[in-house]
């Protein structure tokens, strides 16, 4: 049965609701005070570019650490076991390629958004056009998925089941209402913060949801008296699967007795998968655009050293959290709970929190770390809000209808009203598709962003020959290629899971991950547009790599 | 108010053809050849190490499976040995860094600003 909903009174969701509203008024306040200074293009965009390596790291990872992550790997691991691992290593992995080739290079030699490097040497409009179409399908992907699941998870975290009312709302009107609430707050943040009080917001909240993560996991653990074997005995033994539930196949490239080639299809489906996350992350821009918000390119360099100790601290700990809440709730409770697992982490807090205070500390537990969830979710979406905006307003509205002759204040103004429009329309797209199985759509967006944006990212960095053609053949390549595979795989329709369902079945592409198709794709138009074209600026070259390595002429912190 | 020259104006006051003559220079070139020299290989052998870890989940599993001691196997200590390769090279790069490639890029840094880059 489910402990969640049984044990949630009225009074227990108060207690959520109130430190939600706590958290909610620390960010306005938050805000408020770094939206203050916000006047030039450059406090908007890059937040002066004045935060230090720290403070941006936290950032990074407070934009990075979705509630994906922190409730959706927990659940993986919890239903699957070792399966839900593969995630996690493949999104701090991935921080390398952003770190050795990309952090410092990006920062020196761009200014506020992707496109600002990806179009340094090559023809402003078309690049420009391409790049920021690509910033928004990534960005706009990946904010459906959250504020899709946004709406399930205020609902699940305020234990609100089907059927039952809480202050008037039954569970639909919850989920709209969770919805509209944090769009409500990440335009707010955007629109009166800009980058500055953005980035402060993000700090706070990577503070709130680590540092509960690592309460819970250390409750854990010393449950198990720091004993990591027996933990993992306990899940394999509660899990009803034994040792298989530590070992691969039970989620990802699962063997199909009897069918070969779905065997083959599932295995494939695994490294497509596992190579879109190592690539995407070094070409999502809502993560690089926050590198432009330091000094110079050291500090956003030694900033992802903190993102790294901080991400990768993190997925640890969601580690002991997934495998801590299969053997300590069990998968069956799960399961009636969330089908998706997604309910794993605030059950265990529930569990582990009743063990030490009864059912006082149970509440108290799942209230903290259901904020910690909403933290997730709201830092997430407002980084990806500001990437829209800045690209929408930078790249779009200065860059290629006004050729760059628009003032920064103009462009401040129209980012502000292009954030409240983004918003809207992903707030009414949430609420209608609420139903749907958009999960899908983060890995999208990493594939889009593998595919896309770091081929093209490289070589305008690292290869002289590189032109315009390339960069646009390269980026409509990769973005079209992965957006048309998923179209025509499974997971678009033809089976029961599918987002049409199974009565439409257009599917004749077997992976539901394009990346093992798309990036080689997207490589090859860069490689085949450029050597098409004559085109070529050999002193843009050496003027961007002298940039890129040296950091000169790079636009410091702006003094207040 | 910011002291930051004009929003859209050129970032600070040295000529794209003083920065782009710095491409040229041998230690620019040197500088170039240091940075790759660490960061192509670490990185790709990093990635190879993860491809390997993909694969061995996908095809491998019997070993995977393999017990090392109490609950604790093969595949998990792999996964764990992901974490590990990630922050030893984080903390790698940074000393290469601190010791060979800031002090370097500096220097040229400084010469441009400088007008020294010819």
């Amino acid at each position: 049965m489910s402990i969640l909903a049984q044990e949630m009174s009225d009074s227990n969701r108060i207690l959520t609701i109130s430190l939600f509203m706590v958290m909610v008024l620390v960010t306005i306040f938050i805000t408020i005070q770094g939206g203050r200074k916000t006047s030039t293009a450059t406090d908007f965009h890059s937040g002066g570019r004045g935060f230090s390596a720290w403070q941006n790291g936290f950032a990074v990872a407070g934009d990075y650490v979705s509630a994906a992550s922190f409730l959706g790997i927990a659940g993986t691991i919890a239903l699957y076991g070792y399966d839900g691992f593969l995630y996690s290593i493949g999104f701090l992995v991935a921080w390398l390629v952003a770190l050795l080739l990309v952090a410092e290079s990006l920062r020196n030699s761009g200014r506020f958004t992707v496109a600002d490097a990806l179009s340094y040497r090559m023809k402003q409009r078309p690049v420009r056009t391409a790049a920021s179409i690509a910033t928004l399908s990534i960005s706009i992907f990946y904010l459906l998925a959250q504020m899709v699941g946004t709406g399930a998870l205020v609902t699940l975290l305020l234990g609100i089941k089907e059927g039952e009312t809480f202050l008037g709302m039954d569970a639909g009107a919850a989920k709209v209402v969770g919805i509209v609430v944090t769009g409500l707050l990440m335009v707010a943040y955007v629109a009166f913060g800009g980058m500055k009080g953005t980035t402060w917001v993000q700090i706070f909240q990577a503070c709130v949801k680590i540092g509960l993560a690592f309460v819970l996991a250390i409750l854990v653990l010393v449950h198990y008296n720091f004993n990591l074997s027996a933990l993992l005995g306990d899940a394999a033994s509660v899990s009803g699967q034994g040792a298989a539930f530590l070992e691969p196949g039970l989620r990802y490239g699962t063997e199909v007795a009897g069918d070969s080639l779905q065997t083959l299809w599932n295995k494939l489906d695994l490294i497509s998968l596992g190579l879109a996350l190592v690539l995407g992350t070094a070409g999502l821009p809502h993560v690089l655009i926050r590198f432009y918000t330091t000094p110079d390119g050291k500090t956003a360099r030694k900033s992802v050293n903190w993102a790294i100790g901080l991400i990768g601290m993190f997925y640890l700990l969601t580690l002991v959290l997934g495998f801590g809440a299969a053997a300590m709730v069990g998968k069956d409770a799960i399961i009636a709970e969330n089908p998706a697992g997604n309910s794993a982490a605030p059950q265990l807090s529930q569990v582990i929190g009743e063990n030490i205070a009864g059912s006082t500390g149970g509440a108290i537990m799942l209230a903290l770390i259901a904020s910690a969830a909403f933290a997730a979710i709201l830092s997430v979406v407002a980084g990806l809000i500001i990437a829209c905006s800045s690209s929408l307003a930078h790249d779009l509205y200065n860059g290629v209808f006004k050729h760059g002759k628009a003032s920064g204040k103009q462009e401040v103004v129209f980012a502000k009203f292009a954030a409240v429009g983004v918003g809207a329309i992903a707030v009414v797209i949430a609420v209608f598709a609420q139903d749907l199985n958009v999960a899908f759509l983060v890995a999208l967006a990493f594939a889009v962003a593998a595919s896309a944006n770091l081929p093209t990212l490289l070589f305008s960095l690292f290869w002289k020959r590189f032109n315009t053609a390339g960069a646009v053949a390269g980026i409509y390549g990769g973005l079209i290629s992965s957006i048309g595979l998923v179209i025509f795989s499974p997971t678009f329709s033809g089976t029961e899971t599918s987002l049409l369902g199974e009565g439409v079945d257009i599917a004749w592409f077997p992976l539901s991950n394009p990346g093992l198709v798309s990036i080689p794709l997207g490589l090859i138009c860069a490689v085949v547009g450029t050597l098409m074209s004559s085109e070529s600026h050999p002193d843009r070259f050496a003027s961007m790599q002298v940039r890129a390595f040296t950091g000169a002429g790079a636009e410091r912190a702006s003094v207040h | 108010m910011t002291t930051t020259p004009e929003d859209n104006g050129p970032p600070t006051e040295v000529s794209d053809a003083d920065i782009a003559a710095m491409h040229d220079d041998p230690r620019f070139v040197e500088l170039k050849r240091t940075l790759f020299r660490f960061t192509v290989p670490v990185l790709l052998a990093a990635l190879a190490w993860y491809l390997v870890y993909v694969l061995l989940s996908a095809y491998a599993r019997d070993f995977m499976g393999i017990v090392l001691f109490g609950n604790i196997n093969l595949g998990l200590v792999l996964g764990l040995s992901q974490f590990v390769v990630t922050f030893y090279v984080t903390w790698a790069y940074n000393r290469f860094t601190e010791r060979k490639f800031d002090r370097q890029s500096a220097e040229l840094r400084d010469d441009i600003m400088n007008g020294g880059g010819r």
